[in-house]
């Protein structure tokens, strides 16, 4: 059903994929084998192969109710959270399944972080703890917290304008400036994994750019997935595009050659705006 | 308003552009709604008030230094004061606080985290609202057969039936105040990494903690103003006493014996009573609110 990336040794892939830009033949750092999930009894996904390539950004298309959002939740098993939702199959993370017996939710939690729709900085704490906020809740002191807060708010480029007032409250910021702490509260706890579910849908142009160029940035260093409704986003920051429809994988290539030649006619008709 | 020629469309289906008559109605129905609950504001507070005015006007006479700092005199004396009171209601609310307080806290919690939709969240929420309707003097009995009748009339007693009193406010305010706290909270803790227990103590109670501390503010007032469960329970003590196994006095019941009894000096002293206490639980909610501003 869906193209797979051909640039692991150990599996041989009938496609040839073209090298995403500035890819280096990444290896697979998550995948999800036969993933079906529910919501109660309507299902959501309906048997999803994915595998997610290290330090790439992987971006997830669709229209809305196809899926995309339960997918990453999946990825770090947020799904279950709510209530009376549950999924099976597999999904391994450095070839371990994150669904297996005995594995803890919570320490997936931990490799694979997460950055959600809307900005959702903890009301009652401040700017710096925040962003601390995920050592702390976990009983960890780091060593050296100032520089800690200041590296990880350098990395998503808010350093500069919140340096003098760290002790504001996070809600105190604007929502683009909110969804960055977010995002730095996350990279804090140095995930090796970073999902993003429709970060910036809650943003205006100006501070889309802003994470879209950060996305790019420390694409280098993380595996990212990321759900988004916008095509030209998906363009513009992965180096592969995965088009979910109904709950399945309809289509999976590096992104240049999926907005250029899709194969399938279904991921033709979505990225030219004949539905969705 | 005269609004500008608009480009010619379908005229069939526009708005009229003048005011007409429904609009002319719909704005006499706003005002009449507007003055109505201006009115029934104003009504409400109006009790409000007059009780507060009343108690400071007549007990304000016979509040003193020695007033406070005396035991009652016997009838007919002049003078003698309320501080076996004061400490009795103190202590009576000081306990049931401790009981209820953490119940109550932690039941609210498991209704709105743990168990939101079992079986037994709802015989729990239904139970809570139960024991929330029924009179205090039934719970004052309940006490009474349950505890004095075995170990006598005791502070510990009063305390049990007031702790008993401020649960349901206490569960059903906390429940209510931590739903109001957004999913997106409890998802961003855990998506963290951070184990459920530590999510809900130190994000989602923390988030609702203002909200938490005005319902249990408004339990610890109520109680500290009950009446009826401390007549057999605590039953009352002319003397200072700190004991939790002796009988105790209370506010309430002073401001009771001494407003039905027969002399005018013990109705002055029972509205200086009544003004002590009014007093008493505004610093209290005052106190608790600046403590949880300063820490929140």
């Amino acid at each position: 059903m869906s193209m797979m990336m051909a640039q692991s040794k150990s599996e041989s892939q009938p496609i040839p994929v073209t090298p995403p830009r500035a890819a280096v033949a990444p290896g697979i750092k998550m995948e999800a084998k036969g993933l079906k999930a529910w919501f109660g009894k309507s299902q959501a996904l309906k048997g999803i192969d994915l595998p997610l390539a290290e330090n790439q950004v992987t971006a997830i298309i669709g229209p809305s109710g196809c899926g995309k959002s339960t997918f990453v939740r999946c990825l770090n098993r947020m799904h279950e959270v709510v209530p009376g939702a549950h999924a099976t199959g597999t999904v391994t993370l450095d070839g371990a399944d994150i669904y297996g017996a005995g594995t803890d939710p919570v320490l997936v939690r931990r490799r694979v972080g997460m950055v959600f729709q809307k900005p959702n900085p903890f009301p009652t704490m401040s700017i710096r703890e925040n962003v601390l906020a995920g050592l702390r809740l976990n009983g960890r002191r780091p060593a050296d917290a100032a520089a800690l807060v200041e590296t990880s708010l350098r990395q998503v480029a808010l350093w500069d304008e919140v340096k003098d007032r760290l002790d504001r409250a996070g809600t105190s910021l604007s929502g683009g400036q909110q969804q960055r702490l977010c995002i730095a509260r996350a990279l804090a706890l140095e995930p090796e994994v970073l999902l993003m579910d429709e970060p910036c849908s809650a943003l205006d142009p100006i501070a889309t750019a802003r994470i879209e160029e950060l996305i790019h940035e420390i694409g280098q260093r993380y595996t990212i997935v990321i759900v988004t409704h916008n095509m030209q986003q998906a363009a513009r920051v992965s180096h592969y595009t995965a088009f979910f429809y109904m709950g399945e994988l309809i289509e999976h290539a590096p992104t240049d050659r999926m907005f250029t030649q899709p194969s399938n006619p279904k991921t033709e008709d979505y990225i030219t705006g004949r539905f969705g | 308003m005269s609004a500008p020629e608009a480009p010619p469309v379908a005229p069939s289906s526009a708005l009229p552009r003048q005011a007409t008559g429904v609009d002319r109605r719909r704005a006499f129905v706003d005002k009449l709604a507007r003055g109505a609950c201006v009115a029934a504001t104003v009504l409400a507070i109006v009790p409000l008030v007059a009780v507060l005015i009343y108690v400071a006007a007549k007990g304000i006479g016979s509040l003193s230094l020695d007033f406070l700092t005396n035991t009652p005199a016997p009838m007919g004396e002049v003078g003698g004061g309320i501080k076996n009171a004061i400490i009795g209601t103190l202590l009576l609310v000081g306990i049931a606080s401790l009981i209820g307080i953490p119940i109550g806290v932690i039941t609210g919690i498991y209704l709105a985290e743990l168990g939101r939709y079992s079986k037994f969240a709802q015989a729990v929420r239904f139970s809570a609202d139960i024991l929330g309707g029924v009179p205090s003097i039934v719970i004052g009995v309940f006490v009474y057969t349950a505890i004095v009748l075995h170990w006598g009339y005791s502070a510990m007693a009063g305390s049990v039936s007031l702790a008993i009193i401020m649960l349901p406010t206490v569960i059903r305010t906390t429940e209510e105040m931590l739903k109001l706290v957004p999913d997106a909270l409890r998802e961003a803790a855990l998506a963290l990494g951070v184990p459920r227990w530590k999510a809900i103590s130190s994000i989602v109670v923390r988030t609702a903690l203002p909200g938490i501390a005005t319902g249990v503010m408004l339990a610890v007032a109520r109680i500290a103003g009950e009446t009826a469960p401390l007549l057999f329970t605590a039953f009352g003590n002319d003397a200072v006493s700190t004991s939790l196994t002796k009988p105790i006095g209370s506010l309430p019941q002073m401001i009771f014996t001494h407003s039905t009894s027969a002399d005018a000096e013990w109705h002055r002293q029972a509205a200086a009573g009544a003004l002590v206490l009014v007093i008493l639980i505004l610093v209290l909610n005052i106190g608790a609110r600046v403590f949880i501003r300063r820490r929140g």
